[in-house]
């Protein structure tokens, strides 16, 4: 039987209707990536959250340091000309 | 009893009691993930058991002025008169049993709901077409794992392998019939047996190629279960299943 260490954690994505993005919703443990979208379909859709799964490896996500949080993401936070906030939203635009 | 009855029971029966057995299993799954996988699998198999319960209420009539309910099948009915084939009572061993246990009965499962949609019962046939998707997934489920399991190590191969051997026995029961199917299946309302025979086998031939088990030949076939004669464990399955419910009749929470 395999121990523990011989399952990968899977980031899973469940995207809840059609239309919307996939959203992150958690991680699983599966020998592979048949099972890890069966684990995460008991996991994160057992009440009817999602019509899509993704899974992916955790280790095949290359993530941003947080020591470089101030250097990627501080700079934006003066140009508020970069929002869009002159625009007004239709409202048939449900979702944004 | 009346044909249908029986039919239903024994349907009723072989959910319920492989799902009191996956229900034991809980918390000894190599992981969590798998732990849950197990449990949807039993509720499912609970649902089932319910909506053929209810069922077999209504064929029944009231008994005595009371009129049978779900819980009745479920808890007050003796060993004997439970109905399932021996293949769902079988212990859990280890999971590599678990597993080959619910996929030799999935693998007949499926096959039984998707005949069940077309038959000319009209509860039989709505519950199934809720029936067949669950199954569906339940075989995909068992199928993964025992694909793993035997294309795995070399310990996982041996132990699916013991499992198959183990549990060989138990399958032939699944398609045997009496008076009950025959009648049934002439009136159109139970699945043909040597048909779900066929379908099974298939199945069961094409997972264990892939995963390079050996699919045993000949041996001796175990039954009785579908007439009420069940092996040793299954007083202990009953009892545990029951004991709550005679502790404290009617109980609600």
């Amino acid at each position: 039987m395999s121990s523990k260490a011989d399952w990968p954690l899977w980031e899973v994505f469940v995207r809840a209707k059609r239309g919307v993005s996939h959203v992150h919703a958690g991680t699983v443990h599966a020998p592979d990536a048949e099972l890890a979208l069966q684990n995460a379909r008991d996991l994160f859709t057992r009440r009817s959250e999602g019509v899509s799964l993704w899974v992916v490896k955790s280790n095949d996500i290359t993530a941003s340091d947080p020591d470089d949080s101030e250097a990627l993401f501080e700079p934006a936070a003066d140009k508020t000309f970069r929002h869009p906030t002159d625009f007004e939203l239709p409202d048939e635009v449900a979702n944004m | 009893m009346q044909p249908l009855l029986t039919y239903t029971l024994r349907q009723g029966d072989r959910a319920l009691v492989l799902a009191q057995r996956l229900l034991e299993a809980i918390t000894h799954a190599p992981e969590i993930e798998e732990d849950m996988a197990l449990s949807n699998l039993a509720l499912d198999l609970i649902g089932q058991s319910r909506a053929l319960y209810t069922y077999a209420g209504e064929l029944e009539g009231p008994v005595e002025g009371a009129p049978r309910d779900e819980d009745h099948y479920a808890y007050w009915r003796e060993q004997h008169e439970f109905l399932n084939p021996l293949l769902v009572e079988q212990p859990n061993g280890d999971f590599a049993q678990i597993i080959v246990r619910q996929f030799l009965h999935d693998a007949y499962a499926l096959p039984f709901w998707q005949a069940m949609t077309s038959s000319s019962d009209a509860t039989l046939a709505a519950l199934a077409a809720k029936s067949v998707k669950e199954t569906a997934y339940h075989l995909r489920h068992a199928r993964s794992w025992v694909v793993r399991l035997g294309d795995g190590t070399d310990e996982s191969h041996a132990r699916a392998q013991a499992a198959v051997e183990q549990l060989w026995r138990f399958t032939g029961e699944l398609f045997e019939h009496d008076a009950v199917e025959d009648e049934l299946t002439a009136a159109g309302i139970a699945a043909d047996q040597a048909a779900l025979q066929a379908a099974w086998r298939s199945t069961v031939t094409d997972a264990l190629a892939e995963a390079t088990l050996e699919v045993p030949e000949g041996g001796v076939m175990q039954s009785g279960g579908r007439v009420g004669r069940h092996s040793e464990s299954f007083s202990r399955l009953i009892g545990e299943l029951q004991v709550l419910a005679r502790a404290h009749p009617g109980a609600t929470w």
